[in-house]
């Protein structure tokens, strides 16, 4: 079973529609007892950073996320709240990979960052089996991960940014894999494979 | 590269496209879902879905008619026509809708960007504006189009930004449905003043208006009606022949 965790911030109906297209056993969830149980775990995310980490510490999905050696996908925010921390607030987020979240500069350009992107450095890793880096994601964020060791896929927009992230058991993607066509539906079949 | 995008819209009635479909092959060309699927097969970036009925059975029909689409596609759609309340919003989104585009309901009040915005996140309010050209500047009209406001449309976006809406989906009343191609002014000097992305609508006739679209009026995604529903333009042919004239698309 995949849980799907549901901390109010939106956009569970396009994760749980997509898992249903795969024809996979999910349940949704704000319970750590259920996430203990799953296989794997779906942490999705639209919305803002701070309510997003209250709603988590609210229900100590916070210390499960940290702890945890199941493999966790983080979706849009969901891969941000990884990181240490966000000037979205600012807070301080679950810090499970290094590195701060910036806002686009919108001096620079158009904020947010929205519409079908593909890779500009794309490294070898299993949740991106059988993806290029000329495949297009939907991307929608105004923040922004920096690129550091844990960088799998380097996306551009304004300036050079993470959009997969992995790190032991811990991956996130700053797209909607779910809103993604078919390189999307690929994605979280890579990821299903893996749990 | 980020692309520019190409979204079909789609006129709803009752749970039904209106707007007279000619694809072959469609088994049923009334379908809104089967329409939705053709199009995202054919590489549509979006779909905008605007509902135009006006009973008191529209927002369960509509409800239940984003659920239906929202498991069959897999790329963003938007849903409009009539929405006037935060609660209407929470609706569409949890049925499966990615954005929801809000049009007379914010003239008259326009707090309701502020709250929706505030409560769902600026990437799921799309604020629609129509547009007349009316000497040398755009009025804001209402109702389809059929009620003037007198409030300058430059004016309006930049508040409509300024509240919090994460998109404009800019109409140029002038040339809506007249195949001429979009106000190509409106559309620069929409981009002169906003920071989030416009979606020019209006006037699509040929696969130039797009391109000029993009060049010259600096839009950010290009919607239309009926040159895609009757094929007069096909999205892949159109993307390839942006793709041609240096604009970035996904292919």
């Amino acid at each position: 079973m995949i849980a799907i965790i549901n901390y109010r911030a939106g956009n569970l109906a396009s994760v749980s529609n997509a898992l249903e297209r795969l024809d996979v056993d999910y349940e949704i969830t704000h319970e750590p007892a259920m996430l203990d149980q799953a296989e794997g775990v779906i942490f999705p995310g639209v919305g803002h950073a701070y309510s997003a980490m209250e709603a988590l510490r609210e229900h100590r999905m916070d210390k499960w996320l940290r702890e945890t050696d199941k493999p966790v996908l983080g979706l849009c925010l969901g891969m941000q709240l990884l990181y240490e921390s966000t000037e979205e607030g600012p807070c301080e987020t679950l810090g499970v990979i290094p590195g701060k979240l910036k806002k686009f500069d919108t001096e620079k350009g158009k904020v947010p960052h929205m519409g079908w992107n593909n890779f500009t450095d794309l490294k070898d890793h299993p949740l991106m089996e059988g993806i290029e880096a000329d495949d297009f994601f939907y991307y929608v964020h105004s923040y922004y991960a920096p690129l550091n060791e844990y960088t799998v896929g380097s996306c551009e927009y304004l300036t050079p940014f993470a959009s997969v992230v992995a790190r032991d058991n811990y991956m996130g993607v700053q797209f909607h894999p779910e809103k993604s066509s078919d390189p999307g539906e690929r994605l979280l079949r890579n990821f299903l494979d893996m749990v | 590269m980020l692309t520019k995008r190409i979204i079909p819209c789609l006129d709803i009635k009752d749970g039904r496209t209106v707007k007279g479909v000619n694809f072959e092959g469609l088994r049923d060309a009334g379908d809104p879902v089967e329409l939705a699927i053709r199009y995202s097969d054919e590489g549509a970036d979006e779909l905008v879905f605007l509902d135009i009925t006006a009973t008191k059975e529209k927002r369960k029909t509509l409800v239940r008619l984003v659920k239906d689409i929202a498991r069959h596609i897999n790329i963003p759609f938007t849903v409009g026509g009539g929405i006037k309340s935060v609660e209407e919003i929470s609706d569409l989104l949890n049925a499966g809708a990615d954005k929801v585009s809000l049009n007379s309901a914010i003239v008259k009040e326009p707090d309701l960007i502020t709250r929706a915005s505030d409560r769902f996140g600026s990437q799921c309010i799309v604020a629609a504006i129509d547009a007349k050209r009316e000497d040398d500047s755009w009025t804001v009209y209402i109702k389809g189009g059929s009620e003037p406001t007198g409030i300058d449309a430059l004016e309006w976006m930049q508040e409509v930004e300024r509240r919090g809406a994460g998109e404009i989906l800019l109409t140029s009343m002038d040339r809506d449905g007249t195949k001429s191609g979009f106000d190509l002014e409106l559309l620069h000097e929409t981009n002169q003043r906003v920071r989030i992305p416009v979606i020019a609508s209006g006037g699509a006739g040929d696969e130039s208006h797009c391109v000029d679209a993009v060049h010259k009026g600096n839009a950010d995604a290009v919607l239309a009606a009926s040159i895609f529903h009757f094929q007069e333009i096909e999205i892949k042919h159109l993307k390839q022949s942006m793709e041609k004239e240096g604009i970035a698309v996904r292919i």
